[in-house]
Parts: structure tokens; C-alpha cells; sequence
């Protein structure tokens, strides 16, 4: 177990290294940053002299190691707009993207698993038709556009909800979250349903494969000639075993979500870093960019992670494999 | 060996069809989708106007809603957008894209994971862990942070979005690729071409691919249907396709901020016809899926 933990470990780090690479050359080889800070009528000496303070004359390697080096204590460099550290601004706007997700996952959840099951139970039948078809229909559904269409329907017709921002935030042991009031739950509505939709589908269809590749077991049938009530078992004895694909799915789900909050937080003008990433992308703020996305990779690396080690504890067959 | 190959397409085929023929809802999706592509290739000849051309538009014209007329006489079904252009001129066009960057990426990325695929199922050892731990590390990240990512560094252009969309979908058909033909490798026919002195290149090719196409042909037609979708996502967030390359995705964003005024229709016709586009390939798809094979892609 601890061997497959400390392999785990040491491939997370690769895979970060990795993306810290790409991330640098990608910002550093493609554009050169001195066309940026430097102003156009500049003379050449004065250009030389800060192409030499910003360390832009060594060799790419070593630049790379001040990068990582600077990064590795929490430096990504400072927002050219806001003239604050990047890295800070990420975190300041995390709390909001975290809460979106979440509540997010648990629509998907409990929206998901009844409905897996109803198709599950009775495949074929008219319900099981009706439920697969809207799951295509969920994942071809564009995410913007399907949020378009919510803020069109229950903004501006109905007059339901607000479509923008996240309304007044309350504090409640500490945190402030937009769950604590009513303002904010309403504010909260929309775009969790816009980013739940997704993974909708795939919870019903991973509950119903599960459901029907549970029912016909064994364990079933003698729990039935037991005389247990089928309430009993399949929401006892059946969920328990969907239960373990459907943890594993939905933490790794949980990383693409938060990626994928981009375009309901772009949509919805969610202050979260997915909104933070796509004004920086427009106003060509780099080192905004750079902190996202490796704070977002690491974010994800972990979760990978810790998914994984989950799991192997769950499943042996997992790290058995692994140790081969 | 070309009449096998072609014998096992023939039967390939015939399932294909009469399973698609068996449901009432995929017969429509599969209508739907030939409908669009035929639509797609003789966009030009099909659209009252050309939307690009801006001798024809009039700005006078613009925001008209459906069903009114321009100053010449001209019937505009679905409206005008801001500039005054044919919104059904303008959608025929942004599908031409839309489908055009979707089945081009989906077919290099096919191309490309096929032969890693098939590569790295045959000779095995540290080729085929090398792609695998490639393809694992691919698959680990949601195709939207990875296409997000690239096209942050890169920039917006149409064939950095084709990059882009490739980069996230070859591993996909690599990895089904490589699993369907494991099975196949160790087959008595694949024995006995090897046996006959047939080479590595013409086997992987000739015998093993064609046995393999059931999976490729489901997943890229998913693959398809995901690439316009995270393509129309892309540009929607103003990285993907350039303002001169006008995707259905780009159409829907131009009228997003008009669509609070009430002025729906120059954001909601190209939405719909994107969700019908991706809808009824997912439809095929899902069907063939069952079709060939009832395991693939269920976990």
C-alpha cells in the first residue's frame, strides 16, 4: 500500500513538473515578454538593460529553474492589471468556483441517482427510453447555450431568478459563502443547475449500468429468497455496490468540473477564477494565466490522486495490478 | 486479402444499417445528420445570401426579427443580426465550420490514435507502455481544461483549434484501438498471415484494422459530435475560431448580449440548430454503440 502511494506520489509530481514546462514554454517561447514591458520607443541600450533585470538573456533552462524556483515559494509574478500577485488573486476567488462546483455535483447527485435507478429497474420500458434519450440529450446540450437558455427562460421572461453575479454572501462559522442567504441561494440556483447538467447524464447512466449489472447476481436472488422486501434491496444491497464506481467517476468528474466552471462562471459573470481566467486571456495578462492554470493542474493532480488512493483501498484488485 | 477486408466491411456495413434501421428514433437522427452535411456541402448554393459579402448587407436591415422583409423584397425567415446579415444565411455558413473543424480534427485524431493504437497492441513492451502512460495522462485531464490550456498559450486561429481539438481526442481512439486489437492479435488468422510471410505493416493494416472498426466507427462519431460541441464552446468563450472564421459557436456569442434585449432569435436559431446538429450524431452514435458492441463505453 505504501508503495503504491509513494509511486502515485512521485508520478503526481511528474505530471506537474510536466505542465510546468509546457506552461513555461508555452508563455515564455512563444511571445517574447520584453515586447510587452518595454516601451516601443526605447533605446537599445535601455532595452539591453532590462532584458538583463528580468534575466531574459540567459539560456532558457536557467530561466526555467528562476521560474520554478520563484513558484515553488508561492511567486507566480504579479497581474499586470491589477499590479497584485497573481497567485493571490487565484485564491481569493477559488472559495467562489469550489461553492459553485459543489453545489453543482450535489444537484447532479441527487438529481442523478433516483433517475439512474428508475431506468435501471425497468429497462426498456417507456420510462428507461424516455430518461436515456434526455441524458443524450443533456450531453449534446452545450453548456453556454443551455445556460443562455436558463438565464433567457428564468431571468428575462419569468423574472424568476438573477442571472448575474453572486448576490450577498453570509458567514457562518467562519466562511462566507453565498449558501448562508437567501439573495445568494437565488443567486446560486442557475448556474449550478447550468453546470450539473452535464453530469447529470453521466450519474444516470453510470447508476443504471450499475443497477443492471447488479440485479441479476446471485447475492440478489438469495436476498430475494430470503423474503427481504425489494425496497430493501435495491436500496440497501444493490446501491452499496453502484456506490464504488460511481465515488471513483465522480472525483475525477469533480476536476473537470472546475474546469468546466469557465463557462458558467463566464456566462453567469460568477466572480470565480474560471471568469478571472477568460478576462485575463482578453486583456493578455500573463502572469494571471500562468498561476491559473498551474493551480488548476495541481488542484486536479491531486484530487487524481487522492481518487486513486481511495480507491485502491476499496478495490485491492487496483494496487495489486499496479505492483506488477 | 483486399477481398476479405472488403467482405468483412460488407457485413460491417449491413449491421450498421439494419441496426439503425430497427429504431424509429436513430432512422430520424441519421436522416437529421445527412440532411445537415448535405446542407453543409452546398451551403453556398442553399443560402439567400452571402453573409460575408458585404456589398449585399445593408445595415439598415439589421435586427430585423423572423419572418421580415429587407428593403428589396428579400424574406428574412429567421431575422437579420446586428449587421444586418441573413441569419439563415449566416447559420448555413457557421454549420459549414462547425461540421468542417468537427469531422476534420475527429478524423486526424482518429488517423493518429489508430496507429499508435495498433502500434502499440502489436509490438507491446516499452512502446506500448510508452503511448499507454501518454494516453493515460491525456485521458486524465478533461478535454476543455487541455484545450483551454493551448489555446490560452497559443492564441485564437482555426488551425490552433484543430490542434487543440486533435490533441484532446486521439487518445481516445488510441486506447480503444490498442484493446480491440489485443484480441485480435492473438487470433489464428493474424498467426497464420504471419506464418505466410505477410509483413508487419500489411498485417496491422489488412487484418487486424478491419477487425477493429466496429469501436472506432461508435467512438468517432461521439468524438465528432464532442469536438463541434467543445469547438462552439471554445469559441463562445472568445479563444477558439477567429471573428473571420464565424462558427455557430461564435453566432450564438454575437447574439448573447442582445439576447437580454429580447432580440432572441440571433442567438437562439444557431443554438438550436448546434443542439440538433450534436444531438442527432450523439443518437447514431449511442444506437451504434448498442448495435456493435452492448460493453463498449459502459464501465
Amino acid at each position: 500500500m505504501t508503495v503504491f502511494v509513494i509511486r502515485r506520489f512521485l508520478q503526481s509530481i511528474a505530471v506537474l513538473i510536466l505542465t510546468a514546462v509546457i506552461v513555461f514554454i508555452g508563455i515564455y517561447a512563444i511571445g517574447d515578454p520584453a515586447e510587452m514591458l518595454i516601451a516601443p520607443d526605447a533605446s537599445p541600450a535601455e532595452r539591453a538593460q532590462v532584458v538583463a533585470s528580468l534575466g531574459l538573456d540567459k539560456p532558457l533552462w536557467e530561466q526555467f529553474f528562476t521560474f520554478a524556483w520563484n513558484a515553488l515559494h508561492g511567486d507566480l509574478g504579479r497581474s499586470f492589471v491589477f499590479n497584485r500577485p497573481s497567485i493571490s488573486l487565484i485564491f481569493e476567488r477559488l472559495p467562489a468556483t469550489l461553492e459553485l462546483t459543489l453545489t453543482g455535483l450535489v444537484f447532479a447527485l441527487l438529481l442523478g441517482i433516483p433517475l439512474g435507478l428508475l431506468s435501471g429497474l425497468k429497462p426498456n420500458s417507456a420510462t428507461d427510453e424516455v430518461i436515456m434519450t434526455g441524458s443524450i440529450f443533456g450531453f449534446s446540450l452545450p453548456s453556454f447555450w443551455q445556460g443562455m437558455m436558463l438565464i433567457m427562460i428564468f431571468s428575462v421572461w419569468l423574472g424568476w431568478l438573477p442571472s448575474t453575479g453572486r448576490g450577498q454572501m453570509g458567514e457562518f462559522l467562519g466562511l462566507h459563502s453565498s449558501l448562508f442567504t437567501l439573495d445568494g441561494l437565488t443567486h446560486l440556483i442557475l448556474p449550478a443547475i447550468n453546470l450539473s447538467l452535464f453530469k447529470l447524464s453521466l450519474v444516470i447512466r453510470l447508476t443504471r449500468t450499475g443497477v443492471r449489472e447488479t440485479m441479476p447476481l446471485d447475492f440478489v436472488k438469495f436476498a430475494r429468497a430470503k423474503g427481504i422486501s425489494e425496497r430493501r434491496i435495491v436500496f440497501v444491497h444493490v446501491f452499496k455496490n453502484i456506490l464504488i464506481p460511481l465515488i471513483t467517476v465522480i472525483g475525477l468528474e469533480l476536476g473537470s468540473m472546475l474546469a468546466f466552471a469557465v463557462v458558467t462562471e463566464t456566462i453567469f459573470a460568477w466572480p470565480g477564477i474560471g471568469k478571472l481566467l477568460i478576462d485575463s486571456i482578453m486583456r493578455l495578462d500573463r502572469p494571471v494565466v500562468v498561476a491559473y492554470l498551474l493551480v488548476i493542474v495541481s488542484l486536479f493532480i491531486f484530487i487524481n490522486f487522492v481518487v486513486d488512493v481511495l480507491y485502491s483501498l476499496v478495490d485491492p484488485r487496483v494496487r495489486l495490478g499496479g505492483a506488477q | 486479402m483486399t477481398v476479405r477486408a472488403l467482405f468483412a466491411e460488407d457485413m460491417l456495413l449491413g449491421r450498421l444499417f439494419t441496426g439503425i434501421g430497427r429504431s424509429p428514433k436513430a432512422v430520424v437522427a441519421a436522416v437529421v445528420c445527412i440532411i445537415l452535411l448535405f446542407a453543409a456541402v452546398i451551403g453556398p448554393y442553399l443560402t439567400p445570401q452571402n453573409p460575408f459579402d458585404l456589398a449585399v448587407l445593408d445595415i439598415l436591415d439589421s435586427k430585423l426579427p423572423p419572418g421580415s422583409q429587407s428593403m428589396d423584397g428579400m424574406n428574412y425567415w429567421l431575422g437579420t443580426d446586428g449587421q444586418g446579415r441573413d441569419m439563415f444565411s449566416a447559420m448555413i455558413y457557421g454549420l459549414r465550420t462547425s461540421l468542417g473543424v468537427g469531422v476534420f480534427s475527429g478524423l486526424v485524431a482518429l488517423i493518429v490514435g489508430t496507429v499508435l493504437g495498433l502500434i502499440a497492441a502489436y509490438f507491446g513492451g516499452r512502446i506500448d507502455t510508452l503511448i499507454m502512460r501518454v494516453v493515460d495522462l491525456m485521458l486524465g485531464f478533461p478535454t476543455i481544461l487541455v484545450a483551454l490550456m493551448l489555446l490560452a498559450l497559443l492564441g485564437q486561429g482555426l488551425w490552433k483549434v484543430i490542434f487543440a481539438l486533435i490533441l484532446v481526442q486521439w487518445a481516445t481512439f488510441a486506447r480503444a484501438v490498442r484493446s480491440a486489437a489485443l484480441v485480435e492479435k492473438n487470433k489464428d488468422y493474424v498467426e497464420a498471415a504471419v506464418t505466410l510471410g505477410i509483413g508487419t505493416p500489411r498485417i496491422l493494416i489488412g487484418h487486424i484494422l478491419p477487425n477493429c472498426l466496429p469501436p472506432l466507427i461508435v467512438i468517432g462519431m461521439l468524438q465528432v459530435a464532442n469536438a463541434i460541441s467543445a469547438e462552439a464552446t471554445l469559441s463562445f468563450l472568445g479563444i477558439g475560431l477567429p471573428i473571420t472564421e464565424p462558427s455557430l459557436g461564435l453566432l450564438i456569442a454575437n447574439g448573447y448580449q442582445l439576447l437580454m434585449s429580447g432580440e432572441y432569435w440571433i442567438s437562439v436559431y444557431p443554438g438550436v440548430l448546434l443542439l440538433v446538429l450534436v444531438f442527432s450524431i450523439n443518437i447514431v452514435g449511442d444506437r451504434l454503440r448498442e448495435v456493435l458492441n452492448p460493453r463498449l463505453g459502459e464501465r
